[in-house]
């Protein structure tokens, strides 16, 4: 890692705090990227689609137009399928069984000292980085 | 028709939602999380650690704790809506379950559900593929919910 690696990841990382206080302060939601996407999913969040849309479409839409501004950007995704398809499955469920990811668990709750937020977070972090070492370490299938 | 409708009901609710979505994928962008190798260097606490993502939590964390000072006092947001009241601090199955069955898979693509979807556009196949097995699993967690609330009452 470079150092210049450490501010722009706080940099993002306030962009994302800001974010979280804009959908809180003007909108009186939390802001969970699982939960967002998830309730349109199951129909649960259906009395709010379309601030949910509109949500989703920002998230999409808008941090491609930053791709010119770098030489290169790349998510380096593994191109195992059966990786990719198992991963996306546990994040799926997971998320939407523990009522919340990175953002509303990690970013919000955490911020408000919310004790499920920090129980989820220590969780996943745990079993991510068993989960790396077991498939990359140990296996070395990722 | 759908369109018609969706229309009718863009309001300053939507605007901000948008703006937020924008800031919040901007953010995953510039702070480089939509690198799932970055991402997973930061669970590789064996091999070649990457703090990076401690920046990044750091940095997201920070404003919110004012924030979160501030909508407690207020109790309702701008737009009227209640800020969400506290949950009870409950520790069951489903969060305890869930949350390592997210772990295993975020550490296993690099990838969580909000730079799967910043990164929708940029991830190639690869970042479509996941996105689509996230939503089935996002259709499936119900029935999952529903096997481990039956296996607790029996």
């Amino acid at each position: 890692m470079i150092p210049q690696d450490w501010i722009w990841g706080t940099v993002g990382g306030l962009m994302i705090g800001a974010a979280a206080g804009l959908y809180l302060l003007v909108n009186g939601r939390i802001l969970g990227a699982s939960g967002i996407l998830g309730g349109l999913v199951d129909g649960t969040g259906r009395d709010s689609m379309v601030e949910r849309l509109a949500f989703l479409f920002g998230t999409l839409a808008v941090p491609p137009l930053l791709v010119p501004l770098y030489d290169k950007v790349d998510t380096r995704i593994t191109s195992n399928p059966v990786v990719i398809i198992a991963a996306g499955l546990l994040v799926g469920i997971g998320t939407r069984l523990a009522n919340g990811c990175t953002s509303g668990h990690g970013v919000c709750g955490i911020s408000r000292l919310a004790p499920r937020g920090i129980a989820a977070t220590a969780l996943y972090l745990f079993a991510g980085a068993v989960s790396v070492l077991l498939f990359r370490q140990i296996l070395g299938v990722i | 028709m759908t369109g018609f409708r969706l229309s009718g009901h863009a309001g300053p609710r939507e605007i901000v939602a948008f703006a937020t979505g924008a800031i919040f994928g901007s953010g995953l962008l510039v702070s480089g999380m939509i690198d799932t190798r970055k991402v997973q260097g930061w669970l590789d606490f064996f091999g070649d650690w990457d703090p990076t993502l401690a920046f990044v939590l750091g940095g997201a964390v920070l404003p919110m704790v004012f924030v979160w000072r501030i909508a407690e006092r207020r109790r309702v947001s701008v737009l009227g809506t209640p800020i969400p009241s506290r949950t009870p601090p409950k520790l069951d199955r489903a969060l305890v379950i869930g949350s390592l069955m997210f772990g295993v898979g975020w550490g296993l693509a690099g990838l969580c559900p909000g730079p799967a979807l910043a990164s929708f556009a940029i991830g190639g196949w690869g970042g479509a593929l996941f996105f689509l097995a996230m939503v089935s699993g996002m259709v499936m967690a119900p029935t999952v919910a529903g096997w481990l609330s039956s296996r607790t009452t029996s």
